[in-house]
């Protein structure tokens, strides 16, 4: 106590001593108030922008809105590609009050499997309160009535319409069409982010494919005010999206239903050109498929049916499949050796069913085990004289004969605007030094000249190489589009047609000598395909082949019925008509049909019928 | 002059012991708060009555405390913190769990958070304590002193309550600097201040808490997760720009991007709509009352009062410095309401009775002879 007594309170100096510090405080405190202030009129004045900007972006989104796609129709205006309306329930979690009755009372008016509830009710945990989960897809016209008529009691519950692509005609046109899909990981990576923010579907094959573009059209976006949870308050602003051009096809679907038709269920492809513009008036492969099960994905046990089936439904002969041209490339052969002055018309050479090399005891067979006696090449080609070509071939040379055959497009890709084509193969020395590991053989020269040896083609090379035959040289690239038209402005604009190169010859008689042996293979008694000439009123140029799927031992006679069909021969068939002016050239294979003036060439008859009929109108 | 004592003249303020100016600016802040709450809360008019009871019940308790004079308070000091400082040692043992820290007791069924008492009680004893002590304190005083301050904050911490600790050791150091802590000693405890911040990083915070500085010190590492609130905020107040976007049209608050608008971050609601005239405004009225305490201080006729009114003042400061500095990005997300703009109950009650501690010290003064 003693010493507490010795430091003495000392009212008037503490009153001071605080005052002092009243002071000093106050300004303390007008400090922290300044750097307050100092703060705040650095977040409002000097970044006031940058804020505003985050301000704005917080609330306002853009959303995308999806362009329709454009439609595709055949030359006459059929439908062929559309954007159907489908149905789809749809919940709002928020705004239903009983989930599982609701639930109940929406089986007891359409069908609801258990897989859909369970699907849904795993997807509603994931979505916001606010958003609508979709319970049922694909709803049929009476479901949608059956859910209007009870929309007043069940709250909540929305059906939603979305656009699905549908494809009318289904199976006839997938082969040139082709069809969307669901957009993939890998597509997604090589899309335009932008344009397609709310596209689901892309072009998988066909023209939806090579036309994507196109058809797609520009995503449009509206901007919407939303809070934080995301829900949309209201619509700022829209830019529409511009939808995607329709397209108007070369092909004709009623000639293509005519040529599926004429095939009669066997296998094969066609392919129908207009020589003087390129327009693929048909391309067919059988079998087909139905494209609309590709569209919102096909099941897995639907899809293994189709790709594991023998007869490969899913594949497109015309573009892809690769078949020996067989005695169809005669008339190109004939062109080199006139052109190249190895023969002329009038030469003649003795057949005598068959062929051999010099120091060699192969015997090359004809097909006509008698022989065809005195043969020209008109005669050659008429009765598809295998020795005459032989011949023609070793003087010819492989090196001339590939670079010849190789300008009407054998053995490279055609061009044609749709994507997923063969190139084919047209064998040359280097091909073969670099590719088997050996030389040349002269003997490999005498069956390419027939078709039979290295060489490949596609039915489109074939169809298109006739066509390029038929109008004098004139190679033009095979337009399976022909208009594009602008939907807002209804503006068609007809695709030019376009050459990609010219035969070059230097006697243009030549073209006329070999029409005629070609016609004459139709119209003359003894040409291969005879039997189509048959109440004809205009003329058809064309020529027979036939492809060996299996290779005969020597002398051994062909049995067809003794052979397994899928070890039966091709049947190839190349036409073009009318001969003199020709408006129409074909190429068609019917896989393990046999003979190609029996099968084949009747095929085109047909088809070639029904064209002419069709201008004629 | 604005603070000078005119509450002579009003007979009728003067009879319940209140301070008009002090009172004027309390109100007029209570009456902001009501403004931004009605449109920080999507003009929920219910929210507004809840804080109009709210505001009548504190004002309630500050017309009683005014009331009792400051010597009956200096009699109470110690039981009155004897009691909290048990009851903040029952939290931590039976508390309840509340938003993951132990704040709440419940005695009778009714939740009392005892750190709110400890706000007034720290700086009444530490007042108390240093009042018969010759001042400047000595060391040993000064020590006793600052442990009293210290313990309570340690108890607080731990429940944890970073904000309601930081503002109990405020109120207890600036208690201490008004009784005339030494310059020198500040100085020495700002060098420790770092080595020492070491320490609490490794050995005294929660996760939760280190997650609360690192966000602080970078809020755009983790813009959806801790990072949200301040980002935010900030967008909020920055662009609310000079004149701000208007009443009730803030899109940050009202399209619900700003989290806990109307309690901790309603600042960042008010700065959006207002602006920066508007915040002009608000810390003007703040200063206004802070001054106006340190003046009513200043003129008190006691150590004890000089000391408790000195302290409660500036832990007022402190309310208004660390809230504003965290919505606006300058301090860490610590949990401090906006005095008497915040909707919410408890912490008004106590600030409130703090001011009725400031009319009545300065109302109960003896008129001295002339």
């Amino acid at each position: 106590m003693k010493r507490r007594v010795m430091h003495l309170k000392n009212p008037e100096r503490e009153r001071h001593l605080f005052s002092v510090r009243a002071v000093v405080v106050s300004i303390f405190s007008l400090l922290l108030m300044a750097i307050l202030l100092g703060r705040m009129a650095h977040l409002q004045i000097l970044q006031h922008d940058l804020y505003t900007t985050l301000s704005t972006n917080n609330r306002v989104n853009v959303q995308p809105l999806p362009p329709p796609r454009g439609l595709i129709y055949d030359r006459n205006g059929v439908l062929l590609a559309q954007n159907l309306p489908t149905y789809s329930l749809e919940i709002v979690q928020e705004r239903v009050e009983d989930m599982e009755s609701t639930l109940a009372d929406i089986a007891s008016l359409i069908e609801i499997s258990d897989e859909d509830i369970e699907r849904f009710e795993q997807e509603i945990k994931r979505r916001r309160r606010f958003e609508a989960v979709p319970l049922r897809f694909r709803l049929s016209d009476e479901e949608v009535a059956m859910i209007a008529v009870n929309n007043h009691r069940l709250i909540g519950v929305e059906i939603t319409s979305t656009l699905t692509r549908h494809y009318p005609l289904g199976p006839l046109t997938v082969h040139s069409v082709g069809y969307v899909g669901r957009i993939n990981e890998k597509e997604l990576r090589s899309l335009d982010p932008s344009n397609y923010a709310s596209t689901n579907y892309v072009g998988k094959t066909g023209v939806e494919k090579s036309h994507e573009t196109l058809l797609h059209g520009q995503v449009g976006y509206q901007r919407v005010e939303t809070n934080a949870r995301g829900r949309i308050l209201r619509v700022l602003d829209r830019t529409s999206p511009v939808p995607g051009q329709n397209l108007y096809l070369n092909i004709d679907v009623a000639l293509q239903r005519t040529a599926e038709e004429a095939f009669k269920g066997e296998r094969g492809a066609l392919v129908a050109i207009s020589p003087k513009t390129g327009a693929v008036l048909s391309l067919v492969s059988i079998p087909t498929y139905d494209p609309n099960l590709f569209v919102n994905g096909i099941p897995l046990a639907t899809y293994q049916t189709l790709s594991e089936s023998p007869d490969q439904p899913l594949f497109n002969r015309a573009l892809r499949g690769q078949y020996p041209p067989g005695s169809t490339t005669k008339p190109f052969v004939g062109l080199a050796g006139l052109e190249l002055h190895k023969i002329n018309a009038w030469d003649s050479i003795v057949c005598p069913g068959w062929y051999s090399l010099k120091g060699d005891d192969h015997r090359y067979r004809d097909w006509k085990k008698s022989g065809h006696g005195v043969v020209s090449l008109h005669h050659a080609i008429i009765e598809s004289c295998d020795v005459y070509f032989y011949d023609l071939s070793l003087s010819l040379g492989i090196d001339n004969i590939s670079n010849y055959l190789s300008q009407f497009g054998f053995g490279r890709k055609t061009e044609i605007d749709i994507g997923g084509e063969s190139g084919g193969l047209m064998p040359t020395r280097e091909w073969k030094r670099r590719v088997r590991k050996e030389p040349w053989f002269p003997g490999e020269t005498l069956i390419t000249g027939i078709g039979q040896g290295f060489n490949l083609a596609t039915p489109l090379q074939l169809a298109s190489a006739t066509a390029t035959l038929a109008a004098g040289g004139k190679r033009m690239k095979p337009l399976v589009v022909r208009t594009v038209e602008d939907p807002v402005s209804q503006v068609h604009n007809v695709l030019p047609p376009l050459q990609l190169s010219e035969v070059e010859v230097k006697d243009p008689g030549n073209w006329r000598r070999i029409e005629r042996a070609m016609t004459a293979v139709v119209h003359s008694p003894k040409g291969t395909a005879r039997r189509i000439s048959h109440g004809l009123d205009y003329t058809i140029a064309g020529k027979t082949g036939t492809a060996q799927v299996f290779t005969i031992a020597q002398d051994a006679k062909y049995k067809a019925d003794e052979l397994a069909k899928r070890l039966h021969d091709h049947a190839l068939f190349i036409a073009f008509a009318p001969s003199n002016d020709p408006e129409i050239a074909v190429a068609l294979i019917v896989e393990n049909g046999g003979s190609g003036s029996a099968v084949a060439a009747p095929i085109a008859r047909i088809v070639i019928d029904s064209y002419m009929q069709g201008i004629r109108e | 002059m604005l603070l000078s004592d005119v509450s002579t003249n009003n007979s009728v303020l003067r009879r319940f012991h209140l301070d008009p100016p002090l009172l004027g600016g309390l109100l007029l802040l209570a009456a902001a708060g009501l403004v931004i709450i009605y449109s920080a809360s999507g003009q929920d008019i219910g929210m507004i009555w809840r804080q109009l009871t709210r505001l009548a019940v504190s004002f309630g308790v500050m017309l009683l405390l005014a009331q009792v004079a400051p010597e009956t308070l200096m009699r109470w000091t110690k039981l009155i913190f004897g009691i909290g400082l048990v009851m903040l040692i029952a939290v931590l043992i039976l508390g309840v769990t509340g938003k993951g820290a132990q704040r709440w007791l419940s005695i009778a069924g009714i939740r009392f958070q005892p750190s709110e008492l400890m706000k007034l009680a720290v700086p009444m004893m530490v007042a108390w304590y240093l009042a018969e002590k010759s001042l400047p304190p000595r060391p040993g005083h000064l020590l006793l002193a600052g442990l009293l301050a210290l313990i309570p904050t340690l108890l607080i911490v731990k429940q944890p309550d970073l904000g309601t600790a930081l503002l109990i050791a405020g109120s207890g150091f600036f208690v201490l600097l008004f009784a005339g802590l030494q310059w020198r000693i500040i100085g020495a405890a700002t060098l420790l201040a770092a080595p020492l911040g070491w320490l609490m990083w490794e050995f005294g915070m929660h996760n939760y808490q280190r997650q609360r500085v690192l966000t602080f010190l970078n809020p755009e590492n983790d813009p959806l997760g801790a990072g949200y609130h301040i980002i935010q905020s900030k967008i909020a107040i920055g662009s609310g720009g000079i004149y701000g976007k208007g009443w009730l049209n803030g899109t940050q608050s009202h399209l619900e991007f700003l989290p806990e608008r109307h309690t901790d971050f309603i600042f960042a609601v008010f700065s959006e709509e207002f602006g920066l005239m508007g915040i002009v405004f608000l810390l003007c009225l703040y200063l206004f009352i802070v001054l106006r305490g340190l003046y009513i201080a200043n003129q008190a006729q006691d150590t004890f009062s000089r000391l408790l009114a000195g302290g409660l003042t500036m832990t007022f400061l402190i309310y208004v410095f660390v809230n504003i500095g965290m919505v606006s990005g300058l301090l860490p997300v610590v949990g401090v309401p906006l005095p008497l703009i915040s909707y919410g109950g408890s912490s008004m009650v106590t600030l409130m009775a703090a001011f009725g501690m400031l009319m009545s010290i300065h109302t109960h003064r003896k008129l001295l002879k002339n």
